[in-house]
């Protein structure tokens, strides 16, 4: 079962992989943006099955934008390995420290609290005349250990990168949900204080949690940033975590899969309803979101689930 | 001295806005534990409306004074509607589930009005200014004030002690009390849980659409007010605590006053000093000032 | 022969309420304690604090000789002592097997993140432990049924199962036949209690049934306004007279209901 699904990972992956030689680049480009941007889903995944959600994951995406553009303005750095790698760290730093506060809350005023400090970011970002304020700045093009790609090759050379990262994330959550620590996040939602009684410190599995989503939001933000080549305060607003809240509700919680797949629903339905119906995509969007909630509240992933239960039970 | 005084008048003209739109959010808290994202679309139909019924009544030649009473009942028209509308066709679908799904719905409803707001005015900005201007202004000592601020404050104040009143006095102010104490204790005394949670509702839409035209003419009425509006009124509620009228009556002015010393003092910190102080009063205060937690019994 | 628990001069107090005061007793190994006494004399408030979960405003509490005075509840488990709850606390959203294996996994995880992180939580062994532990309380064929399907009695089994997961040496059941029906109550002690001593675990039990009280316990605590009243074998503490005065109604009740047990 666990070899099944990890060899349909695989082969989904190299198939991505491709997508260069046959995808236009705006496609291409549509692709790396939903990635990157999966990667945060993929945190919020790890929180939501202990039943807390974050409305302030826009903070991490943010500090690992800004590290990534931070570097290369003001210390020449480009090279991406170790601008990513520092986006990644700082911002679960960040979640790290943050967490001590944070990992004593749960349900609505966990996700107020968070919500509080992605909006005290955004308001020391707006204000900051050296940090660009509410222009932001642009992001110098990265460099592959020494190699300066540019345009369609700088495209495709991202988007390998954003794919390899994402590709490990996946791996090491995946190993991360089978073990006590990861499955224990539904016990927590369900009954933390059995979880305490039977031994385990759920405060600090918590903190751990923050972090490891921490990290993988400066991970996506890092990677955001160098494919949009321009950061602003605007990637802390409330709006931002809020999309990436719709995602998490859209994919639903139930694998890692899911956030991938879910990015990519969601940046797929977002480009096309601003191109066609530019008025309207918030409408859009909130409708989706809306019956989603109503009629597929585990969200597109429980399709599959039910897919594969049923195969289950036709096959003797 | 002069800078006290400022930070003091500006801070209760702040505090009486944050009270206005905080107002209506607490009080669905309160009775129905929903956190209404959709407040946010309220406050901004009233305002579009009130900046409409403004133009509509100041462009005839009639009197001023009830110029403001006009804008008032647009809006608050406004808020019943799109609170009866919302309860019953969207939320009513999702009562009993998990805490944040509700607050979902109501983002993605937050998100499909943001654009019906759109093809209703259009994206242009509006203005509302004819009462501001026709209350005039008043000199104390070297300030000058606005009469409509002033007004403001009072209303703020007025609204306050009546919705504590009403809590406290009023058959359905008790009704109230007893479902924000517990919903199953209040259904087991034959209270029609259904019935006021439809009318908490509109009654909190009204409110937030009454504070929407209430600002209107203090600022450019056009696309975002909602968004911008609806974390203040989280950060004040929040501090507060949810569900308690004096919760964000002080949560306002503890705010209000924040922002205004650090506007007159310390402008680069003005925006986030909201934030900051509630994640402040969080740490200390998690529930917010005048909630108890309630621990759980095994 | 020295106490596996000892406690001295115990005391809670909330504000100007004393909910428990002046407990002062020895528990020796293998013992089978009945804990009795009316709704609000402390017996939950003691449990409460020998488990972690409340903080003893005065005294002292010691397990096989170490001070476990105020320590966090997840830590007097990894040391040895177990609860079960008044209401079965499990994992309504997960199957029987799931609770279990849940809390198999963690007992044999090695303690703190790296371990829980690096541990598997449905290996070979802690599959086999669930199993194990199910078949020991005989509720076998509720293995994959959802936990908030379960009738009352398989709920307080599940819990009771999960606790004695970690292999404690002192288990505390808060009330282990609350909710189960007159007939079914002697059942459920009987496989509790079998399942117990298969494992050599001291028991401390609190009950309001004094029939169970007599079958099982080998000792009775009575409390009474939060202290101990009476300390003795049934036969001796359930005759003495302060202890008749408290259960006198409970008793007539219990008589004129159940049918008699052998």
């Amino acid at each position: 079962m666990r070899w099944r699904s990890t060899l349909l990972g695989g082969i989904a992956f190299l198939v991505a992989a491709t997508a260069p030689w046959f995808a236009p680049n705006w496609f291409v480009s549509l692709m790396t943006i939903a990635f990157a941007n999966a990667l945060v889903v993929l945190g919020l995944v790890i929180m939501w099955r202990a039943g807390l959600v974050s409305f302030g994951q826009a903070l991490y995406y943010c500090v690992g934008a800004y590290t990534v553009a931070l570097l290369g303005r003001w210390a020449g750095i480009t090279e991406v390995f170790v601008t990513v790698l520092l986006g990644g760290l700082a911002a679960g730093l960040v979640a790290w420290v943050l967490g001590f506060l944070l990992a004593r809350y749960r349900e609505i005023f966990f996700a107020m609290l968070s919500l509080a400090f992605s909006m005290i970011l955004y308001g020391v970002l707006v204000k900051t005349e050296r940090l660009g304020s509410t222009d932001g700045f642009s992001v110098i093009n990265p460099t592959f250990l020494g190699y300066a790609p540019h345009s369609q090759m700088l495209l495709i050379s991202l988007y390998w990168l954003v794919l390899a990262i994402c590709a490990t994330s996946a791996l090491l959550v995946g190993a991360y949900f089978r073990s006590v620590a990861g499955a224990l996040a539904v016990p927590i939602r369900d009954n933390e204080i059995r979880v305490e009684f039977l031994g385990v410190s759920v405060n600090r599995l918590i903190h751990i949690k923050l972090v490891i989503a921490g990290v993988l939001g400066g991970f996506g933000g890092a990677l955001a940033a160098l494919t949009i080549g321009h950061v602003d305060p605007n990637m802390a607003y409330w709006t931002t975590s809020g999309g990436f809240v719709f995602v998490t509700v859209l994919a639903g919680a139930g694998s890692v899969a899911a956030a991938f797949v879910g990015s990519l629903v969601f940046e797929i339905v977002r480009s096309f309803a601003f191109a066609i119906l530019p008025g309207f995509w918030q409408l859009i969007l909130g409708s989706v979101l809306l019956l989603t909630i109503l009629f597929l509240p585990e969200g597109l992933g429980s399709i599959v689930k039910r897919l594969r239960r049923r195969r289950e039970t036709a096959a003797p | 001295m002069l800078v006290a005084f400022a930070i003091l008048t500006d801070g209760l003209v702040y505090a009486a806005y944050l009270f206005l739109v905080a107002v209506g959010l607490t009080l669905i808290f309160g009775v129905m534990k929903i956190l209404n994202v959709t407040h946010g679309s309220f406050y901004a139909f009233g305002a579009y409306g009130g900046a409409w019924a403004a133009g509509v009544y100041f462009s005839r030649r009639l009197p001023e004074a009830a110029g403001i009473l006009f804008m008032v009942l647009v809006a608050m028209g406004i808020g019943i509607l799109l609170g009866a509308i919302l309860e019953r066709g969207v939320l009513r679908l999702v009562y009993g589930r998990d805490e944040v799904i509700v607050v979902l719905v109501t983002y993605a409803v937050f998100l499909i009005l943001e654009d019906v707001i759109v093809l209703i005015w259009g994206a242009g900005s509006y203005g509302a200014y004819q009462p501001l201007v026709a209350a005039g202004n008043v000199d104390v000592g070297r300030l000058i004030l606005s009469n409509y601020d002033i007004g403001l404050v009072v209303f703020a104040a007025a609204l306050a002690a009546g919705v504590w009143w009403a809590l406290k006095y009023t058959r359905y102010g008790r009704l109230l009390n007893v479902v924000i104490f517990d919903r199953e204790t209040a259904a087991a005394f034959g209270i029609n849980v259904t019935l006021v949670y439809t009318v908490t509702f509109i009654i909190g839409a009204m409110l937030g659409a009454l504070g929407g035209a209430m600002m209107a003419p203090k600022i450019s009425v056009t696309l975002g007010i909602g968004v911008e509006v609806i974390v203040l009124a989280f950060a004040v509620v929040a501090i507060g605590g949810m569900g308690s009228i004096e919760g964000a009556l002080v949560g306002a002015l503890i705010v209000g006053i924040a922002r205004a010393a650090a506007v007159h003092l310390a402008p680069q910190i003005e925006l986030f000093v909201i934030y900051g102080v509630m994640a402040l009063v969080l740490i200390f205060r998690p529930y917010g000032l005048f909630t108890r937690a309630q621990p759980r019994k095994i | 022969m020295t106490a596996i628990l000892s406690v001295r001069d115990l005391e809670k107090t909330f504000g100007s309420v004393v909910a428990a005061r002046d407990i002062t007793l020895d528990v020796p190994p293998d013992q089978t304690v009945g804990i009795i006494g009316a709704n609000g004399a402390g017996k939950t408030t003691f449990v409460n604090m020998i488990t972690g979960h409340l903080r003893p405003s005065k005294g002292a509490i010691s397990f096989e000789g170490q001070d476990i005075t105020g320590r966090p509840s997840r830590e007097i488990t990894r040391l040895g002592i177990s609860r079960s709850f008044q209401i079965a606390q499990i994992f309504p959203s997960l199957t029987v097997f799931e609770n279990m294996s849940a809390a198999t996994a963690i007992a044999r995880a090695p303690v703190g993140f790296f371990g829980y992180a690096t541990a598997p939580v449905e290996s070979p062994q802690t599959v086999a432990e669930a199993d194990a532990a199910i078949e020991l309380f005989r509720i076998t064929r509720y293995r994959d049924a959802l936990a908030s399907t379960l009738p009352q009695g398989v709920r307080k089994l599940l819990d009771i199962a999960m606790a004695v997961a970690g292999s404690p040496r002192v288990l505390l059941l808060d009330e282990p036949t609350s909710g189960i029906s007159i007939e079914e109550k002697f059942d459920l002690m009987d496989v509790v209690m079998s399942a117990l001593k298969s494992r050599r675990i001291t028991v401390l039990f609190v009950e309001h049934d004094m029939e169970i009280v007599e079958r099982f316990a080998d000792r009775v605590l009575a409390f009474s306004d939060g202290t101990v009243i009476a300390d003795g074998p049934p036969a001796a503490a359930l005759a003495d007279a302060r202890v008749q005065e408290l259960i006198s109604g409970t008793k007539r009740a219990a008589a004129a209901q159940a049918p008699a047990h052998a």
